[in-house]
């Protein structure tokens, strides 16, 4: 167990929140054709707001914070309120898409001790990133924000979403990474909006393309390790717990609203009515979150995937059930081992035709 | 031991838990965690107060360690820390640039 793990076990044990994510804004320069934000401006949490919050998180224990958005630099407070964050000690990660950074920029987040950036990039070729942000020349903007930052000597990691408009470019994306010596992370994961429409889940790459992805050495490492059958679960796997969300980690919107991750929209309380550390340690929503084990999942309890699925709480609960199987993880168990969940074939099962031969009574008729 | 200044950097992260105290740099993200002792002198470091006088008040008198032993120590971890730009170190008084970590409940 490495140290961070082991501290991370001491966090859920004393039930600390480690890791906060913190959106500061919806708002945002570019219109991803994948996004599950509504860009508009409802009502955000004021500097003043936000500076409580964080004093707030940092008394509750919270180390790691990433702050995102929307685009975090389209509001105009951003360096007084990440000032704010470095002298409360904070971790601090910072997810944008760099199209507003520029030298000096560059210099602040450097300055500030920032310790990660991450910035989306969708494809090397700035007809198919650019036709994806819908934002004309964003890949040249973010692709030189990159080299401000870099030349500033702070970490950089490319953030490559997945999906049908550049799902052959990846490669690509990883050359253009490689060039620029920054970490490259690939997500083939589309989320519904945040209300609830799954009408941008039609931009899921295939099943054919995940399958690829998977076997792919380049993205994968291992291969043979990576797609390996699931182990066979023990009770430590029946009594373990899905993720971080509720339990380590902690979600924030620009409006105040706690939620246990930002891919589980599960309203949790609001920090213009409540404290933060009422929210966590009361909610009765993120205590039913934190009592769910997995021997608790009516279907996936008893798939052979339980051990090693990326199962994620949130997607499951977008679905319809927390405690129900969240189908891109499915169909990211299957395409990486070639072995059906329990959900897909109770599927099968319920789709599965009738009887060839359907004998009906034979209604007569009286003429009249 | 001769007078060493220490300050705690800027680009740090810092928070206690469960009564250790996590230090990471944003520099290499080398992830630290101090125990009792080494966050007393950690705490301490505000860059005018020399090493020799931190030993003496905030670890011989407070955890009963015999001075040699504790100087020791300290200017082993001293060295650690400032390998990985933790602490900055300085044959003259610095300027602290650092705040003090908050303490979780």
């Amino acid at each position: 167990m490495t140290l961070m793990q082991e501290m991370n076990e001491r966090a859920l044990e004393l039930g600390v929140p480690m890791g906060v994510h913190l959106d500061v804004t919806y708002r945002c320069n570019e219109r991803c054709v994948h996004c599950y934000l509504d860009h508009d401006d409802h009502g955000e949490m004021t500097t003043a707001e936000i500076k409580d919050v964080l004093e707030q998180l940092a008394e509750a224990g919270t180390f790691f914070l990433t702050l995102s958005g929307g685009e975090v630099l389209m509001r105009r407070d951003f360096f007084e309120i990440l000032e704010h964050v470095r002298r409360l000690l904070f971790n601090v990660r910072i997810k944008t898409n760099g199209v507003m950074i520029r030298r000096q920029e560059a210099q602040r987040l450097r300055e500030l001790g920032v310790e990660q950036v991450q910035i989306s990039i969708y494809s090397h070729r700035p007809e198919v990133h650019d036709a994806i942000t819908k934002l004309p020349g964003s890949l040249k903007r973010s692709v030189e924000a990159i080299r401000f930052l870099k030349s500033q000597g702070l970490k950089i990691a490319i953030a490559n979403v997945l999906m049908t408009a550049n799902m052959g470019d990846h490669a690509g994306v990883q050359a253009l990474a490689r060039e620029l010596g920054v970490t490259y992370t690939l997500d083939p994961t589309i989320t519904p909006k945040m209300d609830g429409d799954a009408s941008i889940l039609r931009l899921r790459i295939p099943g054919s393309e995940l399958n690829a992805v998977f076997h792919n050495q380049d993205l994968v490492g291992n291969v043979e390790e990576f797609c390996a059958p699931p182990p066979l679960p023990g009770e430590d796997i029946m009594e373990g717990y899905p993720c971080s969300a509720g339990h380590t980690a902690a979600y924030i919107t620009p409006y105040g609203d706690v939620f246990p991750c930002v891919q589980f929209p599960l309203p949790s309380g609001n920090l213009r009515r409540q404290k933060f550390i009422e929210i966590w340690r009361h909610s009765p929503e993120l205590n039913e979150v934190r009592s769910i084990r997995a021997k608790d999942l009516p279907v996936c309890s008893s798939c052979s995937h339980v051990g090693k699925c990326t199962r994620c709480p949130g997607l499951a609960y977008m679905e319809g059930s927390m405690r129900g199987p969240s189908t891109a993880d499915c169909e990211k168990s299957f395409h990486r081992t070639g072995i059906l969940t329990a959900n897909m074939l109770r599927k099968a099962r319920s789709n599965a035709p009738g009887p060839l031969i359907q004998i009906q009574r034979l209604a007569v008729q009286s003429a009249t | 031991m001769s007078d060493k200044y220490i300050a705690r950097s800027t680009a740090i992260a810092a928070r206690m838990l469960g009564g250790e105290m996590m230090v990471m740099s944003a520099v290499d993200s080398t992830f630290f965690t101090l125990n009792e002792v080494a966050t007393a002198i950690w705490q301490a470091a505000d860059g005018r107060t020399p090493l020799s006088e931190i030993v003496a008040r905030r670890v011989c008198s407070e955890f009963e360690v015999e001075p040699e032993v504790a100087c020791r120590d300290a200017e082993q971890f001293v060295d650690e820390l400032s390998q990985h730009g933790i602490l900055l170190v300085s044959d003259r008084p610095l300027d602290n640039l650092s705040s003090s970590p908050v303490e979780a409940p």
